[in-house]
């Protein structure tokens, strides 16, 4: 049940022109990126053997890719996620979700499974250019595969917090601008927490980049997924509480 | 009539901050009996609606469907239930098909079923023609046909019709209607509607609601009893003596239509008639027109709502 409303949900997405133009414009932006990542390394190539412990091609080419890539998520989440609750609650369509014999929690996990796998395309068609690297020199599978897993539970956190701000509203685009605030402010909220001691780190450590950096540097970080886990299941939860609360009412 | 209980609600009340959208309302529904629920705008109509479907909790009270609790136990209770809320709910993006499909796996069929019971579905609402098309780009009455369709894909034992007439034509209405008809002979159904010759067109039994109360359940024969004529409307060739029509037995009260025209408002025990067209031949009035008024659904509607001075 979960995976038909899933699939409901994606093939909805590719029915509309929005999903297509946002991957082709990841896509553009992503492979200039790379690209221009690509030159600099091409660039401090013939020095690299001189330095000792120098990092190599993945490091230098994929990691930094990686690492720009979840700043494009963050853009496109808002706009992935904000038609998911609040476009059928505005279509009078979650009436058929809520007479159907499907708990709360099936229709918010199926929504989310649906943008979900939209933005694991995504992930994927972002890793094959680092891939692409292979065709003439070699990679740190171990290194990549760990920054793909952290961009992976990023999105994956990006997405629930989307899911949740849908389901608040009947408005989309007023879905879509609070879901990019949250987002933000989990980006920027280290920014305070800088050089203001112990309570500084405590505001830092919320921030959902700074959880991000260890997995690019090819470091897997338990707290750091316990971290991803933890928001992307709170705000699953507060999405199927607010579901219920339609039925409840004031 | 004696098929089983299918929806059982019992002192439903809804509130809304404070005021009650719908308060302590009982009714039940058997198998093989179609519902006619009335009401002026605001009345609950559609808050009882979604109550009985499990869109909204009510505040007070129990609903069970075919023996399910709809509180207690949703999911195996809403298995039972087809409903076609008032906006039809259709994914503009997908085909009919598509979309039939879509919702026969939200209730649980399996791919041999699903096409099965589409199939059936389009052609119980005579959509087998536009299978193909997208939803969004159908007319009203097809959107209401393909949210109908919907509605009794699973073949639920209940089916809730939240004004399922709005937007038709008047051919399409009557097949609507007829289709009413048939489905409340496996099925209860229970159909809002704002129009009134609609209720005694598809319906076994009547229920009126006004400001969140029941104020009437009654099945139609026995309405119709209630309903019994007390006004004559009768013209003639040539001008009669007031004085004398109201003389006749059992009359109360005559009031001039036109200039030959009368209206005679009498005991609904008393039927005056015969006595009437005696008189008219002795005085040769020239009676040409006699008939009995019966009192409308919409005048009951009007009492018993008391909406008169409003409408």
């Amino acid at each position: 049940m979960m995976f038909l409303i899933a699939r409901r949900e994606l093939r909805s997405l590719f029915l509309s022109p929005l999903a297509w133009m946002i991957l082709a414009i990841v896509q553009l932006i992503m492979g200039f990126l790379f690209l221009s990542h690509v030159n600099i390394f091409l660039s401090v190539a013939p020095k690299l053997p001189l330095i000792p412990n120098a990092p190599g091609l993945t490091g230098l080419v994929a990691a930094p890719t990686l690492g720009n890539a979840a700043v494009l998520m963050l853009l496109i989440a808002p706009i992935m996620t904000m038609r998911v609750v609040a476009e059928e609650r505005r279509n009078h369509t979650l009436t058929l979700l809520y007479t159907a014999p499907v708990s709360r929690l099936t229709i918010v996990l199926g929504k989310y499974l649906g943008v979900l796998s939209f933005f694991l395309i995504i992930v994927a068609l972002i890793l094959l250019m680092p891939l692409s690297l292979l065709a003439g020199g070699h990679l740190d599978f171990g290194m990549l595969a760990c920054g793909a897993l952290g961009l992976v539970l990023l999105v994956m956190t990006f997405a629930a917090v989307g899911v949740f701000m849908s389901t608040l509203t009947s408005h989309p685009t007023l879905a879509a601008i609070s879901t990019f605030g949250i987002l933000f402010l989990f980006w920027i909220i280290d920014w305070a927490g800088r050089g203001h001691g112990e309570g500084g780190a405590v505001v830092a450590y919320l921030s959902a980049l700074n959880h991000y950096e260890p997995f690019l540097r090819g470091l897997f970080d338990t707290s750091a997924l316990a971290y991803y886990l933890i928001v992307t299941a709170a705000f699953l939860g507060l999405g199927v509480r607010r579901l219920d609360a339609d039925r409840v009412g004031a | 009539m004696n098929g089983q209980v299918l929806v059982e609600v019992e002192g439903v009340s809804r509130f809304y901050g404070k005021t009650a959208a719908v308060a302590d309302v009982s009714f039940l529904i058997r198998r093989g009996e179609v519902l006619g629920f009335l009401g002026p705008n605001g009345a609950g109509k559609t808050t009882t609606m979604q109550m009985l479907s499990g869109n909204l909790a009510p505040s007070q009270g129990r609903i069970s469907i075919a023996g399910r609790d709809l509180l207690e136990n949703p999911t195996d209770a809403k298995r039972h239930i087809g409903y076609l809320p008032e906006y039809p709910p259709l994914y503009r993006e997908l085909t009919v098909d598509e979309f039939l499909d879509f919702c026969a796996g939200l209730h649980g069929l399996s791919g041999k079923e699903r096409k099965a019971a589409r199939e059936r579905a389009k052609a119980r609402c005579g959509l087998a023609e536009v299978g193909g098309r997208l939803t969004g780009h159908l007319s009203k009455g097809y959107q209401q046909r393909a949210g109908l369709a919907q509605a009794i894909l699973h073949d639920p034992d209940v089916i809730i019709l939240d004004e399922p007439t709005v937007g038709l034509d008047p051919i399409q209405m009557r097949e609507m209607r007829s289709l009413i008809r048939e489905l409340g002979r496996e099925h209860a159904v229970i159909l809002s509607t704002h129009i009134l010759p609609e209720v005694r067109a598809s319906c076994d039994r009547v229920q009126i609601i006004n400001g969140g109360r029941l104020v009437l359940n009654e099945r139609i024969p026995d309405l119709d009893r209630r309903m019994q004529s007390s006004v004559l409307t009768v013209t003639f060739r040539r001008r009669p003596s007031l004085e004398a029509l109201a003389a006749l037995p059992g009359v109360g009260a005559v009031t001039p239509e036109g200039e030959t025209r009368f209206k005679l408002f009498h005991d609904p025990s008393a039927d005056p008639t015969e006595a009437l067209i005696k008189l008219a031949t002795e005085h040769a009035w020239g009676i040409y027109e006699i008939s009995p008024e019966h009192q409308s659904l919409e005048a009951l509607f009007v009492e018993l709502t008391g909406q008169a001075g409003e409408a």
